[in-house]
């Protein structure tokens, strides 16, 4: 019945990535010539890092219609746990390379056999998935650090010391920018098991509670947790700045264009229809609570890769900054976008920072705290005047949602079609 | 035999059983909600739940459909135990249902509403949703065919890429059912499917749940108010008051029975109708 031609890429696509890697070729022109200065490009990968925070936020947000203010604790998850890889690489301590990756690796292992065991039983309730889970990380991660840590450390210095230095370190932040996704994941997972069977509001101030956890633990990272190399709430000094145009770039389209194949197939669907009515999705089949899991667990990955992103690119890290009063921002820019908009998050994330952090920057001293009133007062406009978003329902071709073309008529069978 | 009223064709009762509720009570708090509630149903049948606004009918329906875990008493779906299984494995199982008050997601298309009933069914994984895989296609376009010859069944076809929710009432109705239909159930479950209808999209409405019930092999069971519908198209009837079953029969023995006169069908209009 497919009776369209077998191509690779469809034209939305590939105009999309077409007009992607002409926006990429020019922006690092520009960087190579100077044109734009390191503050002007500094702006511009804080914009893709909050652009990529925000869509995975609008993903729980926007289509899955669970409200969370937990998405800054995801970020400063991934912010550390990359820049601690990283960290550790530069200062000769290869074991962060290989702790995170086989830990993740074995918890991820744990996790499909903890699934496949739980299955077995009926009214399981979230408490003790929670607990097998929660055993099941601790035993992976017990594993990888005892165990596995010094040999695979041993063996990824042997291996990436035998490549020039270069390709070594490109290795390295990718495992790193990998590992700082993958413990996002994984917290969020355990995090969301027994959070997500709360209605929406609660889930809400769950989240939140959870950045404040984060925050306090960073804050503590040199006392109560065994990570002096992260300094506590003095922050976090050292990191390698190693994010450059091409990581930053590439991340994003990866992100969108992930997101936007896990929106356009069945799963999509099925995480939409919890947003639009969660019994009804459960009554038609659904398995909700899988399906705000899954939602979940992808938007808190996208916010560690944002992290570690963006780690790599201040190069100082500091707890404060991962303050609940932040985990606002991502969801004004979401809100902004319009909820369940990609192209208005994409436009609005760098946007938002640009405005904000690059233009209103450069007012005369003593303005830039007009700053705060400004925004919220555009903040406030918006709302009124415009309350879908920026971009209402209008999304870019390749991101629109496909709608399938009627069926040829001549197959519709005579069927008897009562009244 | 339990929970079947007496004189039925043997040819009915020869057929194999879908549906028993066995001696169910479910309780509110302190209210008892229903009260040794039995109901054997087998396949083919066309059954009407009827009684009083909160006689316990819709609350049965959610106990099916594991809305709510009954307190007390066994519901078997060919010959599984469905009291403790989540709502989305009952579902999968193969039994379907519609709602009082409409419930559709409003703002997708009418095709997506009944793509995601079909979800369940997708047979392709994460995986090959995030790369959009060969099997992932090939698994799209079918499960977009299959929607498709549904809408074309409930004549929703011209309208697939309309918001659900833009649809008029008996439309929405409709697709409500296309919904139910495609997760591809044995047992239909109605939950007052024509509220809000006048008398000409009831003639309609019984047209069209005869044709699904022979068309697709399914056993419905349904609650309903317009006796008119009731008594026109269900091949025997369950009554409840307060949560118990106060009659079973036929539709004629039923609006005879002076018990359910006096608890339901007391206002004569009711019954002349």
């Amino acid at each position: 019945m497919q009776n369209e031609p077998k191509v690779f890429f469809k034209k939305e696509s590939a105009r999309f990535i077409g007009i992607g890697l002409v926006i990429f070729l020019i922006v690092q022109f520009l960087i190579n010539t100077n044109l734009l200065n390191s503050f002007w490009s500094g702006i511009i990968f804080w914009g893709a890092a909050i652009t990529i925070l925000a869509l995975g936020l609008n993903l729980i947000y926007g289509f899955n219609g669970q409200f969370s203010l937990g998405q800054y604790g995801f970020y400063a998850i991934g912010a550390y746990t990359a820049a601690d890889i990283t960290y550790r690489w530069t200062h000769g301590d290869p074991s962060g390379v290989a702790v995170v990756l086989s830990g993740a690796l074995l918890t991820l292992v744990c996790y499909v056999g903890i699934a496949a065991f739980l299955r077995r039983f009926y009214r399981v309730t979230v408490m003790t998935q929670f607990t097998f889970y929660l055993l099941g990380t601790v035993f992976s991660f017990a594993i990888a650090v005892l165990v596995l840590a010094q040999p695979l450390g041993r063996l990824a210095q042997t291996i990436l010391s035998a490549l020039p230095g270069g390709l070594s370190q490109q290795i390295v932040f990718f495992i790193a920018l990998l590992g700082g996704a993958a413990l996002a994941g994984i917290v969020s997972y355990l995090f969301g098991i027994p959070v997500l069977e709360l209605g929406s509001d609660y889930f809400g101030i769950s989240t939140l509670g959870f950045t404040i956890i984060v925050k306090v633990l960073l804050d503590n990272t040199d006392t109560i947790l065994p990570f002096p190399e992260m300094k506590g709430a003095r922050g976090m000094i050292g990191i390698p700045q190693w994010t450059t145009w091409p990581w930053v770039f590439f991340s994003l389209l990866l992100v969108v264009m992930v997101m936007r194949n896990i929106l356009h197939s069945s799963i999509g669907r099925a995480i939409v229809s919890v947003r639009e009515d969660e019994r009804a999705a459960e009554l038609v089949g659904i398995n909700v609570a899988n399906a705000k899991l899954l939602a979940f667990v992808v938007g808190s990955i996208f916010a560690g890769l944002a992290g570690g992103i963006r780690a790599h690119d201040l190069a100082f890290l500091h707890p404060q900054s991962f303050n609940f009063i932040q985990s606002f921002n991502p969801l004004i820019i979401v809100v902004f976008g319009g909820l369940g908009s990609m192209t208005g998050t994409l436009f609005t994330g760098f946007v938002w920072i640009i405005l904000l952090e690059g233009i209103l920057r450069d007012l005369p001293t003593g303005y830039e705290t007009w700053r705060f009133v400004i925004y919220p007062l555009v903040l406030l406009v918006m709302m009124l005047l415009r309350p879908e978003g920026l971009m209402g329902r209008y999304e870019l071709p390749y991101l629109r949602r496909v709608l399938p073309a009627r069926r040829k008529t001549e197959e519709t069978e005579p069927e008897e079609v009562p009244a | 035999m339990k929970g079947r009223p007496e004189g039925l064709p043997s040819d009915v009762e020869a057929r194999p059983v879908v549906l028993q509720v066995d001696d169910v009570t479910h309780f509110f708090g302190n209210l008892r909600a229903v009260y040794a509630f039995d109901l054997t149903l087998h396949q083919g049948e066309l059954v009407g739940l009827i009684g009083p606004n909160g006689a316990g009918k819709t609350t049965v329906f959610n106990l099916i459909t594991g809305v709510y875990q009954a307190s007390q008493g066994h519901i078997r779906f060919k010959d599984v135990e469905l009291v403790g299984m989540p709502s989305h494995e009952i579902i999968q199982m193969g039994i379907a249902r519609t709602f009082q008050n409409i419930r559709l997601f409003a703002n997708l298309t009418v095709l997506d509403n009944v793509r995601i009933a079909y979800h369940p069914h997708a047979g392709y994984n994460l995986l090959d949703s995030i790369l959009h895989t060969a099997q992932f296609r090939e698994k799209e376009a079918e499960m977009t065919q299959h929607a498709q010859e549904f809408l074309a069944i409930f004549g929703l076809e011209e309208r697939q890429n309309e918001r659900a929710g833009s649809l008029p009432y008996g439309l929405q109705r409709r697709l409500e059912i296309a919904r139910a239909l495609a997760a591809q159930p044995q047992l239909l479950i109605l939950d007052e499917p024509a509220a809000g209808m006048n008398p000409q999209e009831i003639d309609e409405l019984m047209e069209l749940i005869h044709f699904i019930r022979d068309r697709f092999e399914l056993t419905v069971l349904l609650v309903e108010h317009r006796m008119r519908l009731v008594m026109n198209i269900c091949e025997w009837l369950t009554v409840m008051d307060f949560g118990e079953v106060i009659a079973r029969g036929l539709p004629a023995q039923v609006r005879s029975d002076p018990q359910v006169i006096e608890a339901y069908l007391g206002r004569q209009a009711a019954i002349t109708r």
